[in-house]
C-alpha cells in the first residue's frame, strides 16, 4: 500500500470494519415489521406493544452503530458525509411522503409518534447503511 | 482529461471497465487486481445520479401527491397500477430476461450496458417504489380494504409481507452495492475485486426479489377481483 492512495482489495478486506450495515440493515428490518403490524391493525386502533418493542431494540441498534463508527480510526469520512448527506434528503423525502399520507388519513395520538419515530429510524438508518458501504470502499490511509 | 479523486464525476474507458465487469461476472476476485487506465482514449462520463431525471421525479412525486391530497380516485389507480407494473415489470424482465443475456454478451459490451444501466436504476427504482406504496395505501383506505372485516384485509397483510422483505433487500443490501460500485468505477484505478464482491450480493438476492414479485402479481391480482 502507498501513503495516499486507495487501498487494493486485499488491503480492504485486511482492514475490520464494525458490522455497521449488518446491524443498520438489521435495525431497518425491524422498524419495517413494526410498521407493517401497526398498519395491519390500523382500523379501528393499531397495535402499539410489538411495534414499540421493536422500535426501541432499533433505536438501540441505531445508537450502537454510531457508537461503534466513532470508534473506527482509519475510515473515508468525506465519502460517508458525501453519500449520507444526499442519501438523507433522498429518504427524509420519502418518509415525508409517507407521513404525509398518514397526515392526510387523520392517524393520530400515539399511533402518529410511533409511526414518525419508525420514518425517523428508516429515515437514518438507510442513508447510514448507503453511506457506510460507500465509504469503507473508499478508505484512505 | 483529470483523472484526481477530487473530480466530481470521473469517467472510464472501456478497456479499464472490461476487467471490472470480467471480475465480476466471470470469476472469483484476485487479490491485486487494481486496474490501470488507459491513456489517450476518450472516456465516457459516468455519472452516479443522472441529474438530467431529476426534474421528472419531481413532477412524479409532486402528481403523486396531488392524488393523495385530493383522494383522485384516477390518479392514485394511475399511480398504483403504472408504479407496481413498472416496478414488478422491470424487476422481473432484469432479472429473468436480461441478466441471461447480459451473461452471453462480449464483455465490453456487458460493461458499456453496466456503466450506462445503473446510475438509471437509482433514480428509477426508488421513485417506481414510492409511487406504488404511497398510492397503494391511499388507494387501500378510500375502497375499505384496511378495515378487518374487508375480504382483501388478509391479502393486503401479505402484500405488506412481501414489499417488507422487498424493501429490507433493497434499501440494505442492493441499493448500497450500487453506489459503492458507481464510487467505485469513478476512481482512477477501480478495484475489480471490490466490483466483483459487490455485485455478487445481486446475484444470491435475485432468487428472493423474483419469488416476492411473482407473489405480489398473484397478490394484487387477486385482490383486484374479489
Amino acid at each position: 500500500m502507498t501513503n495516499g492512495q486507495l487501498r487494493t482489495s486485499s488491503e480492504i478486506s485486511a482492514l475490520r470494519f464494525p458490522p455497521v450495515a449488518e446491524l443498520g440493515t438489521l435495525s431497518l428490518a425491524l422498524v419495517i415489521t413494526g410498521g407493517i403490524v401497526m398498519v395491519s391493525t390500523m382500523y379501528p386502533s393499531p397495535t402499539l406493544a410489538l411495534p414499540v418493542a421493536l422500535l426501541v431494540v432499533s433505536a438501540a441498534l441505531l445508537i450502537t452503530n454510531i457508537v461503534l463508527m466513532s470508534r473506527v480510526k482509519v475510515f473515508n469520512w468525506q465519502t460517508f458525509s458525501l453519500v449520507g448527506r444526499w442519501a438523507l434528503l433522498s429518504y427524509a423525502i420519502s418518509a415525508g411522503m409517507i407521513e404525509f399520507a398518514f397526515l392526510h388519513n387523520h392517524v393520530g395520538g400515539s399511533a402518529l409518534v410511533v409511526l414518525t419515530l419508525m420514518l425517523m429510524m428508516f429515515m437514518l438508518n438507510v442513508p447510514l447503511i448507503i453511506g457506510f458501504t460507500a465509504a469503507r470502499y473508499q478508505t484512505r490511509i | 482529461m483529470a483523472k484526481g479523486p477530487g473530480k466530481p464525476l470521473l469517467a472510464l474507458t472501456w478497456p479499464d471497465i472490461m476487467p471490472i465487469m470480467s471480475d465480476q461476472i466471470l470469476g472469483p476476485p484476485t487479490a491485486a487486481a487494481d486496474v490501470t487506465v488507459g491513456e489517450g482514449v476518450p472516456r465516457p462520463r459516468l455519472q452516479i445520479v443522472p441529474v438530467k431525471g431529476l426534474p421528472i421525479v419531481g413532477v412524479v412525486l409532486l402528481g403523486l401527491v396531488w392524488s393523495i391530497a385530493t383522494n383522485s380516485r384516477w390518479g392514485l389507480d394511475f399511480y398504483h397500477v403504472a408504479g407496481g407494473a413498472l416496478w414488478t415489470g422491470i424487476d422481473l424482465f432484469v432479472g429473468l430476461v436480461i441478466g441471461p443475456i447480459l451473461g452471453r454478451l462480449s464483455l465490453p459490451s456487458r460493461a458499456e450496458f453496466a456503466a450506462k444501466f445503473m446510475p438509471m436504476m437509482v433514480i428509477i427504482m426508488p421513485t417506481l417504489v414510492i409511487m406504488t406504496l404511497a398510492s397503494g395505501f391511499q388507494l387501500a383506505v378510500e375502497i375499505g380494504n384496511m378495515a378487518p372485516a374487508s375480504p382483501n384485509h388478509a391479502w393486503l397483510v401479505a402484500s405488506y409481507v412481501v414489499v417488507g422483505v422487498m424493501a429490507t433487500i433493497a434499501l440494505g443490501i442492493l441499493e448500497p452495492a450500487n453506489i459503492a460500485v458507481l464510487f467505485e468505477m469513478r476512481r482512477p484505478h477501480p478495484d475489480g475485486a471490490i466490483i466483483g464482491r459487490l455485485m455478487r450480493r445481486f446475484v444470491y438476492t435475485a432468487g428472493v426479489t423474483g419469488l416476492m414479485q411473482v407473489a405480489t402479481l398473484v397478490i394484487m391480482t387477486r385482490v383486484a377481483t374479489q
